[in-house]
């Protein structure tokens, strides 16, 4: 019987938020067509490192398993992307794992995003709608720019925009490309446009659209192909516009 | 309302390093190339610059506290960014870094060369004239030293014109930002020519 076999996996290790990180290597069998995140799961089964010691099983986050929901996101052989569509069979080995750097560690590969729902809050990224009464149905959206706002709501806040932009780091507050193509999203649909101004102001609070540097990583790396730095050069547009109304005033300002 | 001081700060940074940064340095390097024409025109050229009335208000308005607004905060964003050209090798990330270095060597550059010049003009150790610049490039060291310098601060002005278009939301379209690369590709070339035409002129005669 041939022997079975395997995928050596290098995983950056971080037993709590503030202690030093090491690396392990594993031994995990090999199957074929399998994700990075089927190798994490053997090793779940079986926490047996390289060296044949018994270890703590590696820890990750994970939810839709179809890259949709952006939490399975780490750094994979240099690469931030999500780990259930990174494929084995397209992987050169040893695979290194590591938790993406931007964000802080909770655990092995497991990262906190809250700077990333902060930065939603900021710059109001969704439609009020709360009423008591029935408010009818909403304005109508012209299919062209439904066509183009649809891709920009393929973002799932996964975090890899952030990892490759060199801007985002704890030297600097800002919020990173993410955000900004989510508010140019609500202010692009028509009853979201009723709160445009209010989205601008978000990004020009401090930690906003101006600490972005046109280092254009983030477009190059979004999993979703989202058009980021057209979002960005957009904002820019209508921030500066939204400050020239502020400052000099305008009916428009609201 | 939450402070919104950094997004104008940004903003003023951006705008400065065009107008008047930016003109200055082309008509700066304009003016220079006289000496090509010769001693007496590149005489004749600073002197009329040197001669035009309230120059020290225009240079502290118009020269002084720009660049320096710009250097400062500059120097800021300089040392908050995180270099990462390694594992992203794009070509906008290395013109991000580039934008950065070339940064700081042109303060670094003109900080000499003000000091060099205007200054020993101004504390009357010097004369505004050919012979002056000629005297300080005809020691190699300070020659390259020049074309580095005149170099860096051309592409970081060049480049500089590239991210302003994206700042303030003029190029958005990634087809509208590809060719305002070549645009600010082409002005990188012919502003370094007019500055390096001049560096060869006052060191090597030719």
């Amino acid at each position: 019987m041939a022997e079975q076999k395997t995928v050596t996996f290098i995983i950056t290790r971080q037993d709590s938020p503030d202690s030093t990180p090491y690396e392990e290597i594993f031994e995990v069998p090999y199957r074929k067509n399998m994700n990075v995140i089927s190798g994490l799961m053997e090793i779940r089964k079986n926490p047996v490192n390289a060296k044949g010691e018994n270890t703590t099983p590696v820890q990750w986050d994970m939810n839709c398993l179809e890259e949709v929901c952006g939490a399975c996101s780490m750094v994979i052989n240099g690469t931030p992307r999500q780990s259930c569509a990174a494929l084995v069979d397209h992987l050169e080995t040893p695979i290194r794992l590591e938790p993406m750097s931007t964000f802080p560690v909770v655990r092995d590969l497991i990262v906190d995003r809250e700077r990333m729902f902060d930065a939603l809050k900021q710059v109001k990224a969704w439609i009020p709608l709360d009423g008591t009464h029935d408010l009818g149905p909403g304005p109508r959206m012209p299919e062209k720019k439904r066509q183009w706002a649809y891709e920009l709501s393929k973002c799932m806040t996964c975090g890899v925009c952030l990892e490759a932009c060199p801007n985002v780091n704890d030297k600097s507050n800002f919020i990173g490309p993410a955000a900004i193509s989510q508010a140019r999203l609500f202010n692009s649909h028509p009853t979201g446009e009723m709160f445009a101004s209010d989205r601008l102001e978000g990004l020009m609070e401090d930690g906003g659209i101006g600490g972005c540097g046109n280092s254009q990583n983030c477009v190059q790396v979004c999993p979703k192909g989202i058009p980021l730095t057209t979002s960005i050069a957009a904002m820019n547009r209508a921030t500066n516009i939204q400050a020239f109304k502020n400052f000099f005033g305008s009916d428009n300002a609201h | 309302m939450a402070d919104q001081r950094e997004f104008f700060y940004r903003r003023l940074h951006s705008f400065l390093g065009v107008v008047p940064i930016g003109i200055f340095l082309t008509q700066h390097l304009i003016v220079n190339h006289f000496a090509v024409y010769g001693e007496e025109s590149f005489n004749k050229a600073a002197g009329f610059m040197a001669g035009l009335p309230f120059v020290l208000l225009l240079e502290i308005f118009i020269i002084y506290l720009p660049i320096l607004y710009h250097a400062i905060l500059g120097v800021y964003i300089a040392f908050t960014a995180n270099y990462n050209t390694k594992r992203y090798g794009f070509f906008r990330n290395w013109m991000f870094a580039l934008q950065r270095i070339t940064g700081l060597i042109t303060l670094v550059f003109i900080a000499w060369h003000v000091w060099e010049t205007r200054v020993q003009i101004g504390l009357g150790n010097a004369d505004l004239d050919y012979s002056l610049m000629e005297g300080i490039l005809t020691n190699p060291f300070m020659f390259w030293f020049y074309i580095v310098g005149v170099i860096a601060a051309v592409f970081h002005f060049a480049n500089g014109l590239w991210s302003v278009l994206v700042s303030f939301g003029i190029t958005q379209t990634p087809k509208s930002q590809k060719i305002a690369t070549y645009a600010c590709i082409l002005v990188f070339f012919v502003i370094s020519y007019l500055g390096v035409r001049t560096l060869i002129q006052f060191a090597y005669g030719i």
